[in-house]
């Protein structure tokens, strides 16, 4: 039996990228390639112009001192630092355990259900919300009421008006690396008779620590660089932080009012700034990426 | 036949958990019911907060608070118009930019189209440009892209001149470069949900297209685009979210004035670059129209992003 001789020249079957059909898919591969590049161009223009223009001012005294006066020389940003810091610290102690907790609910004891589906939906909206409502919300719950001592602006509102940002991030995060850990690691648990509680607390939680960890530290890096919340929370401040419940400073704040500011002291200034905010938060987000390498190899 | 004892048989009853690790067990679980909670009580809040300070306003000015463009705190007339206008016009052109830029990057990255290492590092570096805080980019749109753009913009008005979107001389901030810092800040989103998108759709699918002879492109445009489509839109829905509520880098670029003005090189406003800038300061009747602008902000994004979960449930093709 002979083989049916093909009803095409052979030759056809070889890439010809003279073909049309065969330039357009060159002409559409350059296209994209050239949107990559406008993609990632700003990146590198703004990590130069930080790198350059912060750069030049590092030196002990910005971290060390406090901001000179408007269109005075000189000085330093650590009493933004300090606040970035401290308000940092007060959202993530608010909104790791409360979004750490509300995970495991979604996640271990109502999967499914009208209540759970519900508080999904509302999770991705609170997720929505614009940065700056958030602020406007703590302003009038907290800060317009002098709910804390009497006290209006303070570093706790700036840092509650954070926590509302960072909440929707730690839920949705702690939901779903609850439910990539192994049913089978907890129905064991539960089979030698441990109780829900002690099967959460000391096998699935742990067992999803790395995801965890990993979404906990971008939504901190992400609130560290918040200014919006801050504006009308948080407020700011030239001295040195005075407690918890007065106006503090923070780096994001400091880096939009000197950035507005018609003096060049101070917008040199607003760049330093920007260069310590820029490498704390790349740096969250490379150890957060590090993290992640870490646990899967 | 071996006859069991007492103790034995006792061994293997059932043992009732004691009192405590019954309560601590219903205990946690009411903690975390709380705690979950607080997510619904916190959008209530917000949206109380926001609504309650918004209700002297609403009275007071109703309806054509959306319509009109005055803004003038000394005789406590408040229109809306220019700051929702420049709300909308300024999120959607960046979203007209964006979309191709962002689908493109991501469509390079995912189909195979150069070495997986170069694929890999431009995917990381859109994410790390969705991590620099957005007061960092408006500091550089400030000094570094709003006088690189100027002799562009220049150009642009005094050839298209008698275009309305482009007649008036740029003076340093407005809207354009707004959209344009606008654009960088929501490519990385559109970029990584089409990504994700696009690595979902089935090998198969790509496969069977590239049987039947379709070359890379055909199958990109005629495959695997449709079959991504639906995750793109909903997550361009979100970009558009996050651009109409997007407020620190806008409001250092965008000029914040009041004065309406169809010219895209002119300075606007955005409602949140409107909040930013006033509500410190505001006092009375401005407090209410600041907070009825933010409410309908609010619900602005609300609507955008219910949407865009609505069209990512409804129309997402589910492949086994």
């Amino acid at each position: 039996m002979t083989l049916a001789k093909p009803a095409f020249p052979a030759r056809s079957l070889r890439f010809n990228p003279g073909l049309s059909r065969n330039r357009t898919d060159k002409l559409f591969t350059s296209i994209a390639g050239l949107f990559s590049l406008i993609a990632v161009l700003p990146l590198f223009l703004v990590l130069i112009y930080v790198l350059i223009q912060g750069g030049k001012l590092i030196s002990v005294s910005l971290f060390t001192q406090l901001p000179p006066a408007p269109g005075l020389e000189g000085g330093g940003i650590a009493n933004a630092i300090i606040g970035t810091f401290v308000v940092t610290l007060v959202a993530s102690l608010i909104a790791i355990p409360v979004g750490v907790g509300g995970g495991v609910y979604l996640a271990e004891y109502a999967s499914s259900g009208w209540f759970a589906q519900f508080i999904r939906v509302g999770n991705d909206i609170l997720a929505g919300v614009p940065s700056i409502i958030c602020g406007v919300f703590v302003y009038g719950a907290i800060v317009a009421t002098r709910l804390f001592f009497g006290q209006s602006y303070s570093a706790v509102a700036g840092g509650i008006a954070l926590a509302v940002l960072m909440l929707p991030t730690v839920i949705k995060t702690t939901d779903e690396a609850l439910k990539l850990v192994p049913q089978e690691l907890s129905w064991g648990a539960i089979g030698v008779g441990a109780s829900k509680f002690v099967t959460i607390t000391r096998i699935t939680l742990p067992s999803a620590f790395t995801p965890i960890a990993t979404g906990v530290v971008l939504a901190i890096a992400r609130a560290a660089g918040e200014t919006a919340p801050l504006i009308f929370t948080a407020l700011f401040s030239p001295f040195w932080p005075e407690g918890l419940f007065n106006p503090i400073a923070s780096m994001s704040v400091l880096i939009f009012n000197f950035a507005i500011m018609p003096y060049e002291a101070q917008n040199s200034l607003a760049w330093a700034t920007s260069f310590v905010l820029v490498m704390l938060i790349l740096g969250a987000n490379l150890l957060a990426r590090w993290i992640r390498r870490f646990a899967s190899s | 036949m071996v006859i069991r004892s007492e103790s034995d048989q006792d061994q293997f009853t059932l043992r009732r958990r004691p009192w405590a690790e019954r309560s601590v067990d219903r205990g946690f679980k009411l903690l975390t019911i709380v705690l979950a909670s607080l997510v619904a009580v916190l959008l209530l809040g917000i949206f109380l907060t926001v609504f309650s300070g918004a209700r002297e306003a609403m009275a007071s000015f109703g309806l054509s608070f959306l319509v009109t463009s005055g803004w003038d705190p000394v005789n406590s007339q408040y229109g809306a118009f220019t700051a929702i206008y420049g709300t909308l016009v300024s999120s959607l052109l960046a979203l007209v930019i964006a979309v191709p830029l962002g689908v493109g990057t991501a469509i390079f990255i995912t189909e195979n189209l150069i070495p997986r290492n170069i694929r890999e590092v431009i995917g990381v570096m859109v994410e790390l440009l969705a991590a620099i805080p957005s007061v960092v980019l408006g500091l550089w749109a400030i000094f570094v892209m709003e006088p690189l753009l100027r002799p562009f913009l220049n150009f642009l008005h005094q050839s298209l001149g008698w275009f309305p979107l482009f007649s008036t001389a740029p003076k340093g901030p407005g809207m354009a470069p707004a959209i344009l810092i606008l654009v960088v800040m929501i490519l990385p989103i559109i970029t990584a949900i089409s990504r994700d998108a696009l690595n979902q759709v089935p090998q198969e699918l790509r496969q069977g297209a590239y049987g039947v002879g379709s070359t890379r492109w055909i199958a990109i445009f005629n495959v695997i685009l449709p079959a991504a489509l639906s995750s793109i839109i909903g997550g361009v829905m979100l970009a558009l979210g996050r651009a109409m509520g997007e407020t620190m880098a806008v409001t250092m670029i965008i000029g914040n004035s009041m004065n309406f003005s169809l010219s895209l090189l002119a300075p606007g406003n955005t409602i949140s670059a409107m909040l930013a800038n006033q509500f410190g300061e505001a006092d009375g009747i401005q407090v209410s129209a600041l907070l009825y602008a933010a409410l309908i902000l609010m619900l602005l994004t609300f609507a955008v992003n219910i949407l865009a979960q609505w069209i990512v449930r409804k129309f997402s093709l589910s492949y086994n």
